[in-house]
């Protein structure tokens, strides 16, 4: 790769480091020869001088204490979250349609981190303020994850088990495209639809999944399948 | 691009360090403009003007690459002695019936026998002259792409490009009066800064050098949206910019998928590959609707091959060659089912139910008081999301559960909210701006009841085929008839994403996956959910997961993921080489024609037959491909050409026109006609529009996206990184318009239209610029759409703002400039909201609005 940072305007956005997200964890520590005692130092005053931030930053690779010179003992320690994943996923960033490669770091069943992935010929390991704050969108706390159902005129969500949700759909799918059915216009051309129902999404949507949804849709015969590339 | 496609811009910046010139021509200072070498500050709604001074520009001093404009291009066919110009006829073609406010565009034809097919667009227009003769002004299925009708017109054409009906001569005389004067007048830029873009497009051009054009929605969003992109078209044909590496007109789409969901489309109008659905009104069989909607020649000429395959992988053995393939399954359309068109009908409880699928309409559609009123009108509504949208709250707490308008005790939309997978939970294909399918491997499994769209629609198709299983109702067979018996994996039975895109790709009577279109039979022996997609499974192996690193390949790097079709990354690239097929320079050569081996060869896959070689001339009645000869690079046009004077197609005209916005502050300076004339309304009390030139709603509008949000919301106002780089609405103001209205920067500000009033943060900033346009100062006020009552970071919805008028080619709605006013202060809360903005609309005379 052959930058971290690209200059935009009065903004650089790292872009291809979790660093952008103030995740210092996820930024490998290096430069430990720093702390190797001295030859000839047996007291190791040499290494007690050496270990002062200050010391290392006048004399050492980095003057402007980012890294080595300001390191202690404890973030001497730490590693990056992504050197103990179980596995490294191969993805595709879900914002916008630029496509950016992305690499899911996956621990424990869990997804801990997502980088860019330096491999890909469009974005070179890249991802823009979206794309690095991925992980918070796929570990979000706020993610609903259990069926939520409002009944007519209520005036609070309810619980409904995902099942019973998905029969109880089925049954007003059947319902509306029966009562919205047309066998022929006023001219007696055959239209064999139903405008009982509608559909509007598939733009963040897999190509298999909005697939499955046009075929259904019209061998139910509902033509009004919408999405946001009207809009 | 900086700002919403921001690593896509990285290429921009890697042209710029190798010399190339970058011009960002829009209305705000964006990051964009920061590092372009010129920023062209711009009145939003002018487009039309400044392009069709660029093609003046262009003309007048004949700086077209003449050489490919005259091997490639229609410019010497001659028009029709039918065809009358705008120039004529104060603004408006010929063909205009003002009482349906629609062209019957027989007029628009080429001299000759036949009528020449458009390879897009209104399909039906053409489609019902072929059948009826007249006008087909009670038709309205807008094709995404494909083709109309036809056999090969062969027009008359005048090589030298003199004789005064040829396109080059007819287009020359339309655009002359946009002078690079009457383009600062309308666009309110300097003539000196629209000179230097000129020149610099026209030096920038040609056999040594191409130009690229860039844009997204901000030409997409117009009551003329269309003709924009049309604008651009004519304009890089004649500079020889199209099929050319480093050319084009690259749509910069803003969705990880949504280039694959028009491709295999959830859109009302096309079945998967751009097929155009039938229409009730004019078609009864198989071979009656691909005889008025396939092209007899070019690559459209196989589209029954396309759609046989289809109707196969959908109805397998049921659909045969003695009941027409199941053609009959399929429903027949009879007008506009676009999405503005189904949310008037949910108000009118004309239609019952409603999926929202990862769309957040309250927040994120144009008029957001006509969304949640449609939604508020429903009987079910389910909405798959991860969070909570506002979409599925606004039974709770909407706008208009706070003024009072609604009550939620009163609302009897039964909602169900189904929590869904997301990108790192399932395996699948995206589909990317660059028609690059790209598929992702599952990380983790989903969560609680979260599921993916597959498993739902699978799932639900199952359940009602069981329930109608011994249906022996008619309308019941495409139902029950329907292949759908996917494999299944894991405890939640999971459709195997991988035969999906293999049932996508298709295969032949063997069961073999197809590796090309061109394999594609007409008479039910292979399979293919999307034709243009076929080859994505080739060999069995899943192309789209080919993840060869950049870095071991070319510039072209074919082998990452797989483009559509037959991974050809650069469309009509024949054009990249010269009539006898040698490449146009060497800096250039992209695709050319090898006579040693008696191929097409190059850094791409040649998108032309292999082996056709420069000199190919059809036999005369010729159909399909084999009507094109040897220069028709343009393979998917019936007459091989790119079309500078469209014919066909269009809904508003052969030519694109200079029409002002609906909400204008100002008159139209070109023609005496001030909007389009064919634009589509949607005349209801709760789509109020504001008058043009009104002192009232006297400001210009926009609105846009920032870096660190994603349209409504969701998917951004939900993390708190996001929601802390950009913490609140705000509008972006000049310090001239600040002054003129008391506004105080960080302070609040109310925007006022005929729809409602919002409130946001003020930002005073120079990135706006008061603009001159004819005698007038026009002010712009910027406004980034993402925000809503839910989430981390909360504010009005910009696009509660935004009245619906829409394109009538595409119909898609006019938000990307509107009108307003902005006042100092916090807008008032609950009823007061109401009287506050209907004392605007008195005031300026509009009718009275809300609910009706």
């Amino acid at each position: 790769m052959e930058a971290s940072g690209f200059l935009v305007g009065p903004a650089v956005f790292n872009t291809d480091v979790a660093g952008y997200l103030g995740q210092a964890g996820s930024i490998p520590v290096r430069l430990r020869h720093h702390h190797i005692p001295a030859r000839g130092d047996p007291l190791g005053v040499r290494t007690w001088l050496g270990e002062w931030p200050m010391f290392r930053q006048a004399t050492g690779s980095d003057p402007l204490a980012r890294g080595a010179a300001v390191e202690s003992p404890r973030t001497k320690a730490l590693g990056p979250r992504t050197d103990d994943a179980d596995a490294v996923v191969k993805s595709v960033c879900p914002y916008c349609a630029v496509g950016c490669g992305q690499n899911v770091y996956v621990r424990d069943g869990r997804v801990t981190q997502i980088e860019g992935d330096p491999d890909s010929p469009i974005s070179r390991g890249r991802l823009c303020p979206k794309g690095s704050a991925s992980t918070s969108l796929v570990t979000s706390p706020t993610r609903v994850t259990t069926v939520r159902y409002r009944r007519p005129y209520g005036t609070e969500w309810e619980d409904l088990d995902l099942d019973t949700a998905v029969d109880m759909i089925a049954d007003r799918v059947i319902d509306a495209r029966r009562r919205g059915w047309q066998d022929t216009d006023d001219e007696g051309r055959v239209l064999r639809r139903t405008l009982g129902f509608s559909s509007l999404g598939g733009a963040t949507l897999d190509n298999e999944e909005n697939y499955l949804i046009k075929k259904l849709f019209m061998a139910l015969g509902a033509i009004q399948v919408e999405n946001q590339a009207r809009i | 691009m900086a700002e919403a496609h921001p690593v896509g811009f990285q290429w921009v910046m890697e042209a710029k360090r190798r010399g190339a010139k970058i011009i960002h021509v829009d209305p705000r200072f964006t990051r964009t403009s920061a590092v372009a070498d010129l920023h062209v500050p711009f009145r939003a709604g002018a487009d039309i003007a400044f392009l069709g001074g660029l093609i003046s520009y262009v003309l007048e001093n004949e700086l077209d690459f003449r050489e490919y404009v005259q091997a490639f291009t229609n410019a010497a066919d001659l028009v029709g002695e039918e065809f009358t110009d705008t120039e004529d006829m104060a603004g408006i073609f010929s063909g205009y019936d003002a009482e349906t406010g629609r062209y019957d565009p027989i007029s628009w034809q080429l001299d000759g026998d036949g009528y020449s097919a458009p390879a897009a667009g209104q399909r039906d227009h053409w489609e019902s002259q072929l059948r009826e003769h007249h006008a087909a002004m009670g038709s309205d299925t807008a094709g995404g792409a494909g083709d109309a009708a036809n056999t090969p017109s062969a027009p008359e054409r005048d090589e030298t490009l003199q004789h005064p009906r040829c396109v080059y001569q007819v287009m020359r005389r339309h655009y002359s009066r946009y002078t690079p004067e009457a383009v600062s007048r309308v666009c309110g830029m300097s003539v000196d800064q629209f000179l230097e873009v000129a020149r610099a497009i026209t030096e920038n051009s040609q056999r040594d050098r191409t130009t690229a054009w860039v844009y997204s929605v901000g030409w997409t969003h117009h009551s003329v949206g269309a003709q924009y992109i049309r604008g651009a078209a004519i304009l890089q044909t004649l500079l020889g910019n199209m099929g050319r590496p480093g050319g084009g007109i690259l749509a910069l789409r803003g969705h990880a998928s949504i280039q694959g969901s028009t491709d295999i489309p959830t859109l009302y109008d096309l079945l998967p590959g751009y097929i155009p659905m039938p229409n009730a009104h004019l078609h009864e069989d198989l071979r009656s609707f691909l005889d008025a909607d396939a092209a007899k020649t070019g690559f459209w000429g196989n589209m029954d091959t396309y759609l046989v395959s289809l109707l196969k992988a959908w109805w397998g053995d049921a659909a045969s060659a003695e009941n027409d393939y199941a053609f009959d399954y399929l429903p027949r359309l009879t007008g506009d089912h676009g999405t503005y068109g189904i949310v008037r009908d949910q108000i009118d409880r004309k239609t019952f139910g409603y999926f929202l699928v990862g769309e957040n309409p309250a927040v994120g559609h144009a008029n957001g008081k006509m969304q949640r009123l449609g939604l508020a009108n429903l009987e079910w509504l389910v909405v798959r999301d991860m969070q909570m949208i506002e979409s599925a709250t606004f039974w709770k707490d909407g706008p208009e559960i706070e003024t009072g308008e609604l009550r939620t005790e009163d609302i009897g939309t039964e909602v169900f909210f189904l929590p869904c997978a997301n990108h790192t939970e399932k395996s699948g294909t995206f589909t990317n701006t660059q028609r690059l399918l790209q598929w992702r491997r599952e990380a983790v499994h989903p969560p609680g009841d979260a599921r993916s769209e597959l498993h739902f629609y699978f799932h639900l198709g199952k359940r009602i085929r069981e329930k109608l299983a011994a249906s022996t109702d008619e309308r019941d067979r495409p139902l029950l008839d329907l292949t759908w018996d996917y494999p299944t994996t894991g405890i939640h039975e999971e459709p195997e994403p991988e035969s999906v895109l293999g049932e996508i790709n298709g295969y032949d009577a063997e069961g073999k996956p197809l590796s090309s279109y061109t394999e594609l039979q007409a008479d039910g022996s292979t399979t293919a959910g999307c034709w243009i997609y076929t080859g994505v499974y080739a060999d069995g192996v899943n192309q789209a997961d080919r993840r060869k690193p950049g870095s071991e390949q070319d510039w072209v790097a074919a082998e990452w993921g797989w483009a559509w079709p037959a991974n050809r990354r650069t469309l009509y690239n024949r054009a990249s080489a010269d009539a006898d097929g040698r490449p146009w320079s060497e800096r250039k050569a992209y695709v050319w024609w090898d006579e040693e081996s008696g191929r097409w060869t190059g850094h791409d896959i040649p998108d032309f037959e292999a082996t056709k070689p420069p000199s190919y001339v059809p036999e005369p009645g010729a159909e399909r491909e084999h009507a094109l000869g040897g220069t028709d690079a343009f393979i998917m046009q019936a007459d091989g050409k790119a079309w500078l004077y469209a014919p066909a197609g269009m809904a508003d005209g052969p030519m694109p026109t200079h029409y002002e916005p609906v909400e204008s502050p100002v008159a139209n300076l070109l023609h005496q006609q001030q909007d389009n004339p064919a634009l589509e309304r949607i005349d209801r009390a709760w789509n109020r529009i504001n008058p043009a030139m009104s002192d009232v709603y006297p400001y210009v509008f926009l609105t846009y996206r920032l870096t660190e949000h994603h349209t409504a919301g969701g998917m951004s106002r939900t993390l708190p990184y996001l929601s802390e780089l950009q913490p609140e609405f705000f509008c972006e103001v000049s310090p001239a318009l600040a002054a003129e209205r008391g506004l105080e920067h960080l302070g609040w500000a109310t925007l006022i239209s005929a729809r409602t009033a919002i409130e946001a943060r003020v930002v005073v900033t120079e990135r706006m610029k008061p603009l001159r346009i004819g005698d007038q100062t026009v002010h712009q006020i910027g406004l980034p759409y993402h925000w809503g009552s839910n989430g981390l970071t909360t504010g009005d919805p910009a696009n509660d703002l935004l009245g619906v008028v829409m394109d009538p080619n595409v119909h898609i709605q006019e938000s990307k400039v509107a009108t307003c006013d902005i006042q100092p202060g916090r807008r008032p809360r609950g009823p007061a909201l109401l009287e506050f903005v209907e004392s605007y609309r008195r005031k300026a005379g509009v009718e009275p609005g809300g609910i009706e």
